[in-house]
């Protein structure tokens, strides 16, 4: 009998750590800088995907305060990049 | 009968979110890495979330999981559009396999304007920046 945390242990959640991983990957190699800052957002990414099945998991749904707060981060952290790559090449 | 659709729903985002980042990992350039990673990444969290809303009986975790979607699916677009407007502008050279690049030279270097009329700009700057061969083409 397969239960649902049995599923989300073995399956869901090796599926999102393999994922975090090849995006770790495309972070170190990345040839320019853009592909670093994507790699970084898709990374804050799965870790709100992360957080939320380990909250439906472990029957905390407060942790799902924590991925509001990763959500805004990322946004504001590749709005930033973006703004100051961009002004960069004025100089 | 419910945990069957969770299940169900939990996989197929987990999948997409696999998709993403198998497609981060082997695209040939930056501007189709962005756009597999986006679209995909934003439905499988939102599916994910969307087993959340189902899982938990309780009125403020499905408006919370509401609320991180509907945050994700305004923001990416935009944060996606800007990275790659910037990363136009420092000339990130597009894929050697690229036909047509329809914004060679229509941004203006100095204020950042952007010509709508194709007349109107000098064809000798209109050179798309397209990867040559001999440059290191990972995967």
């Amino acid at each position: 009998m397969i239960t649902l945390d049995t599923y989300f242990d073995y399956v869901i959640l090796p599926i999102l750590s393999i994922s975090a991983l090849l995006v770790f990957i495309r972070l170190l190699k990345g040839p320019a800088v853009v592909d670093r800052v994507i790699a970084l957002d898709l990374i804050i990414t799965i870790g709100i995907g992360i957080i939320t099945v380990y909250s439906i998991r472990m029957d905390q749904k407060v942790l799902l305060d924590v991925a509001i707060i990763l959500a805004l981060i990322a946004f504001l952290g590749t709005v930033a990049f973006s703004y100051y790559i961009e002004k960069q090449k004025d100089d | 009968m419910i945990e069957i659709i969770i299940g169900l729903i939990s996989t197929i985002g987990a999948l997409s979110i696999l998709f993403a980042s198998i497609g981060i990992l082997r695209m040939p350039d930056f501007y189709l890495r962005l756009s597999v990673t986006v679209k995909a990444s934003t439905l499988g969290v939102g599916l994910l979330l969307v087993c959340a809303a189902i899982v938990f009986p309780d009125v403020s975790v499905t408006t919370k999981a509401i609320a991180i979607f509907f945050f994700l699916l305004i923001t990416a677009p935009i944060a996606g559009h800007m990275i790659a407007r910037s990363a136009y502008f420092i000339g990130t050279p597009l894929w050697k396999g690229t036909i047509v690049d329809e914004l060679a030279g229509m941004y203006n270097k100095e204020t950042h304007e952007l010509e709508s009329d194709p007349d109107r700009i000098d064809p000798k700057e209109a050179i798309p920046n397209i990867a040559s061969d001999d440059e290191k083409q990972e995967d």
